[in-house]
């Protein structure tokens, strides 16, 4: 590896330590009734809302379509994502000062994969909030779900909903998309050099110059 | 037409025009639609904010009106001598000690003059303060959640009319009696008015921390009637000037007999001098009963029991009061934004005398003296008038201040506003008010620096200016434009109960600050439940406490039985809501006292004893959400001594069962009622 690229992943790995102060992700929810809005945090071990009372204030209102309450003490992730991102840290060091490639492609996989994995589950709660909804509840539509979006806006009754990465989410992007460029880099300067100590390839010494 | 009655007509007008002519008119007439930007001027459209708060007293309803300027628009009553059905003030068990006194519960007042906290001269924004007039009484709103927080009674005192005035740093608010009484009260014929009655000024220490109010001391003075007050400013700051009538010390008759003399006094009270005469001791101590009624942090109001009160004397204390004479039968008494001129409103008088406080300053020092009066020095009138505004008008009550140099005096009989210069005093624009003014108000126009925009015009008789309302009209304010150097009438709009006197100051200074919520976390009411699995019912021999939440859209419990006829049943609503303006209400059939209103995170009390046997609903008043007519339940009531079993659909009740199965098998409970949310 080289040393520049061991130093992107160990400061992509340090930036990581970020999410531990800051939101992965935000929910803004717009209504007639609220101009000023009402908000959701979701950070790496808790959800909160963005003003004070706005968790006691959704909890409310979703009572009224039979959405489940949201309990950050009954989501199991807030409890093991912590200890994942100071493993994943801990990893990325590692794998800095190591400085071997292969760790370096396992562990650019293994980021993507976590992720994802956050990703889905984080669609996978909102999809069952959305859809797993009282039978008695006192607003029922015909075919209607709310589901929030994973990313975008969507209208959910007098509600514009809005979900976008906070900052520490965006934090943890670009950490992800810095150990995969690092792994992205080593690849092809590893291919380069292979190709360099084959004989019977001027061609691809061509190409890589021109490339460079 | 006849001939002869067109002439009458003529001559009425002529005489008319004379009279005009004779109090200076500037011959600019009505000014109706002169001003023909009128209407975008006070415009504030769909959605934007008013310039300023104004907080118009509402004289004889007890409370005060919160108004948007230039707009006026109406956006709060604060309830604060008299009950509120609306809300519960007054009525609910946690706000009943604020009407407290030492005559009982007292449900109504007279309130008249607000006046706001100043800073160095200025509005602070902190707290608005507010006579009682009838039972005297101030009180203490705070600008942060526009609600009364503190009601102090005024021991000696009756008809508190010259107060609330405040000192520069709201060191004192001060109050004095419009009727002299016999201090203390006692058993004495009124004849012995002149040897047995006082007039009482009241100090009242402000703490700078919390705004709470105590009596620092009081002046005991002659028997007159002390009509207004202003503190100096500036310069003449450590002075507090008192207009009085009625030197003549009539007790019967008054409209005659306290109008004979030609001039009565301004009382120029040197309140630093008082407070060294305090310090060395040469004030006495007098016993005095009188309720001071807080709202705790808990927000609970309770009442402490003051037992005496410091009498300073001006025998005991030379030096501490000055006699300004003062024609006639003097109203306003107001000190320019300088600090050097205190101007009377002399309401008989011709014309309105400025005096100078640098005047009276070496009056005093000369010894100019015109004489004594009950052993006060009577200073003499020529030594301390600066000048006298000639041909102001009929009836000048009220002067407030642009900061431009100019000032502003209501006209009562005349029904105008008349602009005149501090500077040569003299008149330099009129205006007519629709009709009869009292006070006015400049925004900060009694404070160092005036926000010299707008003067409003505070009416006693709106006659033809609104669509008739049968026998009792609406009262009145009037809006005018003093920018420029004509005034010009923008706005008439009417208010809720008598505008007698009115404050304001730019929205910028309290908007931002305002409460949206109580933190339900916070809440310390000892009745409170938090939430829906603190909710249950109590019984105490007859009394049972239901503490009930209240949340979009139900209340916990909805069901409650085992009540009797003759209990004293305390219904406590904590509203769980922690959102801003979702209030919940809370009404119970046969109540008979009001409704409860309760913000977000807040806990309120109401009484009820039920007279009845049977099923009564009791349901949420406030608007608060799609399902709110659906927020609603049913409290049975059984005969008196029936055995019918105290139950109520909670999770507490649930608990409570259970437990009681466990240690009593036997016991065969329906169970289809309980925890069922």
């Amino acid at each position: 590896m080289k040393r520049s690229t061991r130093l992107a992943v160990a400061a992509a790995s340090l930036l990581l330590l970020m999410v531990y102060l800051l939101p992965l992700w935000r929910i803004n929810l717009i209504a007639p009734q609220y101009p000023e809005g009402l908000g959701l945090r979701i950070w790496v071990d808790r959800v909160t809302g963005i003003k004070a009372g706005d968790l006691n204030s959704i909890n409310g209102l979703n009572h009224y379509i039979g959405m489940r309450a949201i309990e950050p003490d009954a989501i199991p992730e807030l409890r093991v994502m912590p200890p994942l991102v100071a493993v994943a840290v801990a990893v990325g060091l590692l794998v800095a000062v190591i400085g071997r490639r292969v760790p370096l492609y396992l562990f650019s996989a293994g980021a993507v994969v976590l992720a994802s994995v956050g990703l889905w589950d984080f669609y996978r709660w909102g999809w069952d909030y959305g859809h797993h909804l009282d039978p008695h509840a006192a607003i029922k539509v015909p075919g209607m779900s709310y589901e929030p979006p994973l990313i975008g806006s969507k209208q959910l009754l007098n509600f514009h909903a809005t979900s976008w990465p906070d900052l520490g989410g965006w934090i943890a992007i670009v950490a992800v998309a810095v150990f995969v460029a690092a792994a992205v880099v080593e690849w092809r300067r590893a291919a380069r050099r292979q190709a360099v100590s084959t004989p019977a390839a001027p061609l691809s010494i061509e190409l890589s110059r021109n490339a460079r | 037409m006849s001939r002869r009655s067109w002439i009458h007509g003529r001559v009425a007008a002529a005489a008319l025009i004379a009279v005009g002519a004779n109090l200076g008119c500037t011959g600019a007439g009505a000014r109706v639609g002169e001003s023909s930007d009128a209407a975008q001027r006070v415009y504030v459209a769909p959605g934007k904010y008013d310039e300023f708060y104004a907080f118009f007293s509402g004289g004889f309803d007890g409370q005060v009106g919160v108004y948007g300027l230039p707009s006026g628009r109406l956006l709060k009553h604060v309830p604060v001598f008299s009950q509120s059905a609306e809300n519960g003030w007054g009525y609910s068990e946690q706000t009943k000690p604020m009407l407290t006194t030492s005559y009982g519960f007292v449900p109504w007042d007279d309130a008249h003059h607000p006046q706001l906290s100043q800073t160095a001269g200025v509005p602070d924004g902190r707290w608005l303060f507010i006579n009682g007039n009838n039972t005297p009484r101030i009180a203490r709103l705070d600008l942060a959640h526009f609600e009364t927080e503190e009601i102090l009674e005024i021991p000696n005192s009756a008809g508190n009319h010259s107060s609330p005035f405040v000192t520069e740093n709201n060191e004192y608010v001060v109050a004095g009696t419009r009727f002299s009484v016999p201090a203390p009260q006692r058993d004495v014929s009124i004849e012995d008015y002149k040897t047995a009655f006082n007039g009482v000024l009241s100090f009242i220490r402000v703490d700078s921390a919390t705004g709470h109010m105590a009596i620092a001391f009081q002046i005991k003075l002659p028997a007159f009637d002390y009509d207004l007050s202003h503190a100096g400013k500036g310069p003449s700051h450590g002075w507090s000037f008192f207009t009085s009538y009625n030197s003549e010390e009539a007790n019967t008759k008054l409209e005659v007999n306290a109008s004979q003399k030609d001039k009565d006094y301004i009382a120029a009270i040197n309140w630093k001098q008082a407070e060294r005469c305090v310090a060395d001791k040469k004030a006495t101590t007098m016993p005095a009963r009188y309720a001071h009624n807080l709202i705790g942090e808990d927000g609970i109001a309770r009442t402490d029991w003051g037992s005496s009160v410091t009498m300073v004397t001006p025998a005991a204390c030379p030096d501490m009061v000055y006699y300004l004479p003062t024609p006639k039968s003097p109203h306003g008494v107001d000190v320019d934004p300088t600090g050097e001129y205190i101007v009377a409103g002399g309401k008989l008088a011709t014309v309105i005398p400025v005096h100078s406080f640098t005047r009276m300053q070496k009056a005093i020092a000369d010894k100019a003296f015109a004489g004594e009066d009950h052993g006060i020095p009577v200073l003499k009138y020529e030594a301390t008038v600066a000048g006298e505004v000639q041909n102001p008008g009929l009836g000048p009550l009220h002067t407030e201040f642009d900061g431009k140099g100019f000032a502003y005096t209501s006209m009562f009989l005349s029904s105008e506003i008349v602009k005149w210069s501090l500077k040569d005093f003299t008149v330099v624009d009129r205006a007519p008010t629709f009709y009869s003014i009292g006070h006015l108000m400049i925004p900060g126009g009694d404070s160092r620096k005036p926000w010299g925009k707008y003067v409003l015009a505070l009416n006693k008789i709106t006659k033809d200016r609104y669509l008739p309302t049968g026998p009792e009209l609406a009262q009145s304010a009037q809006l005018y434009d003093i920018s420029g150097s004509r005034m010009k009438l923008l706005l008439d709009f009417p208010t809720i109960g008598e505008p007698h006197y009115a404050q304001a100051l730019p929205a910028s200074m309290i908007k931002d600050r305002q409460l949206k919520m109580y933190p339900l976390a916070e809440n310390k009411d000892p009745w409170a439940a938090k939430n829906e699995k603190a909710t249950r019912v109590e019984r105490k021999g007859s009394v049972v406490h239901v503490l009930m939440t209240s949340v979009r859209s139900h209340f916990m419990p909805d069901k409650i039985e085992g009540i009797r006829v003759g209990d004293s049943v305390y219904f406590h609503l904590t509203n769980l809501e922690q959102d801003w303006d979702v209030p919940h209400g809370f009404a119970v059939l046969g109540a008979n006292n009001s409704e409860l209103l309760m913000m977000p995170g807040q806990t309120r009390t109401l009484a009820w004893v039920p007279k009845q046997v049977g099923v009564f609903p009791f349901y949420c008043t406030d608007f608060c959400s799609a399902l709110h007519q659906e927020m609603q339940g049913y409290i049975r009531v059984s005969p008196a001594g029936s055995k019918t079993e105290l139950k109520w659909n909670s999770p507490s009740y649930r608990q409570e069962a259970e437990e009681k199965e466990g240690h009593d098998s036997d016991d065969g409970h329906e169970s289809g009622e309980r925890g069922t949310r």
